[in-house]
């Protein structure tokens, strides 16, 4: 048998060499992961979920809805991607009504969108449920879950949801939507769970929608709900919606 | 007895309707092809008109599917003899119309390709969720209630079978009536007289498929049906008429006694267009009183006259559920009573509608279905009615 002798300063040079490429290789692990965590991070916006003691709502002033304005439906579009046509198969997830009081001649001018009622008609006949309520009132459409039924739109009382009837292009990566589902005003939940208003509420340049949490006394939206009088489009079907309207 | 040459044509006849069938099926898919690649652009539906002509399609099959199997149950249920001999032929009838049926709904969806999202996913507030239950349950029960008529050592259990599936239609025919009777919204639905109507409807329309194909079939075997079968099938199928029309007739009068439906009922029976002409000519003249009159009159005695009469009652159907479905989602949601409304939605006015091509192809394509799937097992297996040669009831 041979002696073999190791001197130690190669052992120290094995060593330190082993040491430098772990270092190197973690670091480019760090590097390759990094941007993908943050996208990750960023596309989930809030890790907590929906909270049941927020109802959120909105409290629209027709008093000072102008007609002929459509601010709130060009931010809605921009937002949402969607293209501000008005044919019959495009899209609208918020819309100008403009009203004549068929007894007074009395006109006035509201948006008009999803109500993200607290009892969705839309929500009781998805038969997938695709169509679903969020514990802080958001009523949604899960996109991957829809099977473009239209049952929903058939339901809703509001005319609020609106079907894809062609391919998409240039979405908003916020805001998925799909040929050959339902969608509708999603209450901008992007916007919402970021600690933002609405876009058609921030666009509004009379202030008219008012956004808010009805739960919370405190809240501006609740305050002023109290002191003002209004009113549930079609109360009478006791669907409680989320969106309430002054001077109807 | 048939010669050798009239048994070579009509050799060839099976085949050159079982072709030009598939090619109905072939060009209805074709059409499913091009919606699904262009989207429901290409159809006639919008926004407002969500539900279209494949809708009326497929709801006339699912409805005549469940009424088909009033035969079946008259014989099964209630032990009428002539009924119990065409009970197998009802129960082909009721598959085939349901597998039309169920095939053009699901391909009239946004997105056909997750039909397993909708047998994975249940909603248990939703009638159409219960209506997907209901409908694949009758096609196994109707399965198995052949089965047990056209295997001799499950006889046995014919009558329970035959009960089951007695049972199960009136359900099924409910469910498919509260789809339209749950839209609480709408003024032409959300009526509880809407489930019933639809029972009886079905009676009618199921029984007039029933008489069209019996009357072939015994033509195809060049036999005649029996005079005094003939007088008790135009009697039954006479009063299914007289019942659908009463349904039909109290529906629109309870709607037109309410205030806040005279609107819609008036826009539906008089100044609607295309929805009041396909009512009163398609649905009450061509679909209730010349059939009546095919059915009753004295001197008309002939099966060929109550085929004729079938096939009115028939196209009286489709009128039926067009000016229902369409007429029903073209006039405007109420969304603000007491105000004159318009905006870039169509709020407040009539929604048009004008079905395309493609809506007519994949209509077509599920009624080829039907066909296809009765033409080849009237020709394998042994539908033809066996009437015993003493009628005892």
């Amino acid at each position: 048998m041979s002696d073999c002798k190791i001197n130690p300063t190669e052992i120290n040079m094995v060593d330190l060499k082993r040491r430098s490429f772990l270092k190197t290789s973690l670091g480019v692990v760090a590097v390759a992961i990094a941007p993908g965590m943050l996208l990750f991070d960023v596309a989930h916006g809030k890790s907590e979920p929906a909270s049941g003691k927020v109802r959120w709502g909105m409290l629209i002033d027709t008093n000072q809805c102008k007609d002929g304005c459509n601010d709130c439906v060009g931010a809605c579009n921009k937002e949402n991607g969607l293209s501000d046509k008005t044919g019959a198969t495009d899209p609208q997830w918020i819309r100008k009504i403009e009203l004549k009081d068929s007894s007074s001649g009395r006109a006035l001018s509201l948006p008009m969108m999803c109500q993200h009622c607290e009892h969705p008609p839309c929500v009781d006949v998805c038969p997938t449920t695709a169509s679903f309520k969020r514990a802080d009132g958001i009523v949604l459409v899960d996109k991957h879950r829809c099977i473009g039924c239209r049952y929903c739109m058939m339901a809703c009382p509001y005319k609020a949801r609106s079907f894809v009837h062609e391919p998409l292009h240039d979405q908003n990566p916020d805001v998925p939507r799909g040929k050959g589902t339902v969608e509708s005003c999603t209450l901008c939940v992007h916007r919402v769970d970021q600690g933002q208003r609405p876009a058609c509420a921030e666009a509004c340049p009379n202030k008219a929608i008012l956004f808010g949490d009805l739960n919370d006394a405190n809240s501006e939206i609740a305050m002023k709900i109290r002191s003002v009088a209004s009113a549930q489009v079609r109360a009478d079907l006791q669907l409680n919606p989320g969106i309430r309207y002054q001077g109807l | 007895m048939p010669t050798l040459a009239s048994l070579h044509f009509k050799n060839r006849l099976y085949w050159v309707l079982l072709s030009a069938g598939m090619l109905v099926a072939l060009a209805g898919l074709y059409a499913v092809h091009l919606m699904e690649h262009h989207g429901h652009i290409i159809t006639g539906m919008n926004n407002q008109i969500v539900w279209g002509l494949p809708h009326v399609f497929a709801i006339f099959l699912i409805v005549a599917a469940s009424g088909v199997l009033n035969v079946a149950s008259i014989g099964s249920v209630f032990g009428k003899a002539i009924y119990k001999a065409r009970a197998p032929l009802a129960s082909l009838l009721s598959i085939a119309m349901l597998a039309g049926g169920l095939t053009v709904l699901m391909l009239d969806l946004g997105r056909p390709d997750r039909i397993m999202v909708a047998a994975t996913n249940y909603n248990l507030t939703s009638v159409f969720a219960w209506n997907v239950v209901l409908y694949s349950g009758m096609f196994a029960l109707v399965i198995v209630y052949l089965w047990t008529m056209m295997e001799r050592r499950m006889n046995p259990w014919n009558k329970p079978a035959g009960l089951a599936v007695f049972v199960w239609r009136f359900v099924l025919t409910t469910g498919t009536g509260l789809i339209f009777a749950f839209l609480t919204a709408r003024q032409a639905y959300g009526s509880a007289l809407l489930p019933p109507m639809f029972i009886v409807l079905s009676f009618a329309w199921g029984l007039a498929v029933f008489h069209l194909v019996q009357t072939s079939i015994y033509m195809w075997n060049e036999k005649t049906i029996d005079s005094a079968i003939l007088q008790r099938k135009k009697h039954l199928l006479g009063i299914f008429v007289i019942g659908s029309l009463y349904m039909v007739a109290t529906y629109h009068l309870t709607n037109l006694y309410f205030a806040h439906q005279t609107g819609f009922e008036h826009f539906i029976l008089f100044d609607g267009g295309i929805y009041p002409a396909l009512f009163w000519w398609g649905y009450v003249v061509l679909g209730n009183l010349l059939p009546l009159l095919l059915l009753y009159l004295p001197g008309i005695q002939r099966d060929r006259w109550a085929a004729l009469a079938s096939l009115l009652i028939i196209i009286g159907g489709f009128a039926l559920l067009y000016v229902f479905i369409i007429g029903g989602q073209a006039y405007p949601l109420n969304i603000f009573p007491g105000y004159e409304v318009s905006s870039s939605f169509a709020d407040g006015q009539i929604a048009a509608y004008r079905p395309s091509l493609y809506e007519f192809l994949l209509g077509f394509g599920g009624l080829a279905i039907a066909f296809i799937i009765t033409t080849v097992s009237v020709r394998v297996l042994n539908f033809m009615p066996q009437d015993k040669p003493y009628i005892a009831d």
